[in-house]
């Protein structure tokens, strides 16, 4: 037993000093307490606390911190939604108006199938790296690489690669808004959660360039523009675009499109959605 | 120990040292950490120079008695990094207990680089140098104090270089932030062993 003297003692001597060392520090903490505002915990508490960085702010600490001191507006948590919005607006004694509910959609179709590949691209698995590269190895310029930045700053998991091109699950999107940032080729856009028709092309180059490039571009034909009943749809420079003011969700133009580029995620969606 | 001229002398020498030879950035590379971490603006390293110092120091003339009196005659010398460090973290705790209650705006500007001061090389680093060195406790206490001061004026003449970069030159893109940082830091470290020549002929 000669080994537990030693030991006794160190265990000891670190004991009595840890001991002495917290009484101090309590003593200290005691004399020095500042009062912490008990709305920045409550708040904290409403938020989606991903730490995902979308209000601006350097996290959720920082972001509860600037509500409660009033620099910050309460709807900018964008994954806590409708539901932490007016959970803070609880708190805080005033009411929230959040805006649209957002979601990310991938404004293209090329995929691995659909478009032409200029050269077999061998570098790192980044699709920053890649479109440095003479634009991309896929001939659109417009499209997405498929390389999965995206997938790589999604903090919900809502993104997913399938052959060479990004998805976007809408039930685990919460707008946050990262993937647009990271995307070197603003392929992905933030569009109202409602507005579920979109045409999924941002290629403004003529009918047959386009039309060589990729299997699904939008050629600019017009078709979908004659085919709608309530003139939500206009061609302009080249590709459709939708004005979801009259935008009905009718589907005609997805039926009509020669190239199948417009696409309506209404489906998709599962029926509980609160539009609002 | 008597004090005799030569006493004052060594002691003034051992001062001057530590702050301009011994200079514990730039001869010893400790504390690089928050040197280059809160050196943006000169108030804010000012802030944590004497953070540090404050530290150090305490924690100097703690380590040495909690070495001299207790874990050298409990043979328990073995134990040396991890009782420091319990004294070091400590004192760090009440510095940061204190600054949140005076200055929040210091405490703010500061951040994580506050808590930090715990994992500083340079303050356990002066606490086990004291020991390998064999000062005894004014030498010790010195140590501390005039090293943080060394620390204190390496980081607030950094921040001064880096504001005035900041506010007029024209850095090439390749080199603002960090990479320039470090060359400044190279230079000025060059420069500081000019310093070595200082005493010799005391």
């Amino acid at each position: 037993m000669d080994w537990l003297i030693p030991v006794l003692l160190a265990l000891g001597v670190l004991g009595v000093l840890g001991v002495i060392f917290g009484l101090l520090l309590g003593f200290i903490g005691k004399k020095f307490e500042v009062k912490v505002d008990e709305r920045v915990a409550a708040v904290r508490e409403a938020l989606a606390g991903a730490n995902c960085g979308a209000c601006g702010y350097a996290g959720c600490d920082a972001y509860a911190q600037a509500v409660v001191d009033g620099k910050a507006p309460l709807t900018a948590c964008a994954p806590a939604g409708k539901v932490g919005a007016d959970k803070i607006a609880e708190i805080m004694g005033v009411s929230a108006d959040i805006g649209e509910r957002m979601t990310a959609r991938v404004r293209c179709n090329g995929t691995c199938d659909n478009v032409q590949y200029r050269y077999e691209y061998e570098g790192p698995h980044s699709c920053r790296a890649a479109a440095a590269l003479s634009g991309g190895p896929k001939e659109c310029s417009y499209s997405c690489l498929g390389y999965g930045d995206c997938y790589e700053v999604c903090k919900f998991n809502a993104i997913t690669v399938e052959n060479g091109v990004a998805s976007i699950n809408d039930d685990y999107c919460t707008g946050c808004g990262a993937c647009v940032t990271v995307c070197p080729r603003s392929c992905i856009a933030l569009i109202p959660k409602n507005r579920t028709v979109v045409v999924r092309c941002r290629n403004t180059e003529t009918g047959k360039t386009a039309r060589e490039h990729c299997k699904v571009a939008c050629i600019g034909c017009k078709r979908c523009e004659k085919v709608c009943p309530s003139e939500a749809i206009k061609v302009n420079n080249g590709v459709a675009e939708i004005d979801p003011e009259k935008c009905t969700r009718c589907g005609a133009c997805v039926a009509a499109c020669p190239m199948k580029c417009i696409h309506n995620y209404f489906e998709g969606l599962h029926e509980a959605y609160d539009w609002k | 120990m008597q004090i005799t001229e030569a006493n004052i002398v060594t002691i003034l020498v051992f001062m001057v040292s530590c702050v301009l030879t011994n200079n514990f950035i730039f001869s010893k590379f400790l504390g690089c950490c928050p040197f280059l971490g809160v050196s943006g603006k000169v108030e804010t390293a000012f802030g944590m120079g004497m953070a540090v110092t404050f530290v150090m120091a305490l924690a100097s003339l703690f380590t040495y008695a909690i070495n001299t009196w207790i874990l050298v005659p409990l043979n328990l010398v073995y134990l040396q990094t991890i009782a420091f460090i319990l004294v070091i973290a400590a004192l760090v705790q009440c510095v940061e207990m204190f600054l949140k209650k005076a200055s929040p705006s210091l405490y703010g500007a500061l951040g994580i680089y506050l808590p930090l001061i715990t994992t500083n090389c340079a303050v356990l680093g002066v606490c086990i140098l004291n020991v390998t060195d064999g000062h005894d406790l004014i030498f010790s206490v010195l140590n501390g104090v005039f090293g943080a001061l060394g620390f204190l004026v390496a980081i607030v003449l950094m921040a001064g270089v880096r504001e005035r970069i900041e506010s007029s030159v024209d850095v090439p893109k390749s080199l603002r932030g960090f990479p320039l940082s470090l060359i400044i830091a190279g230079l000025m470290s060059v420069a500081f062993m000019g310093f070595s020549g200082l005493f010799n002929n005391v």
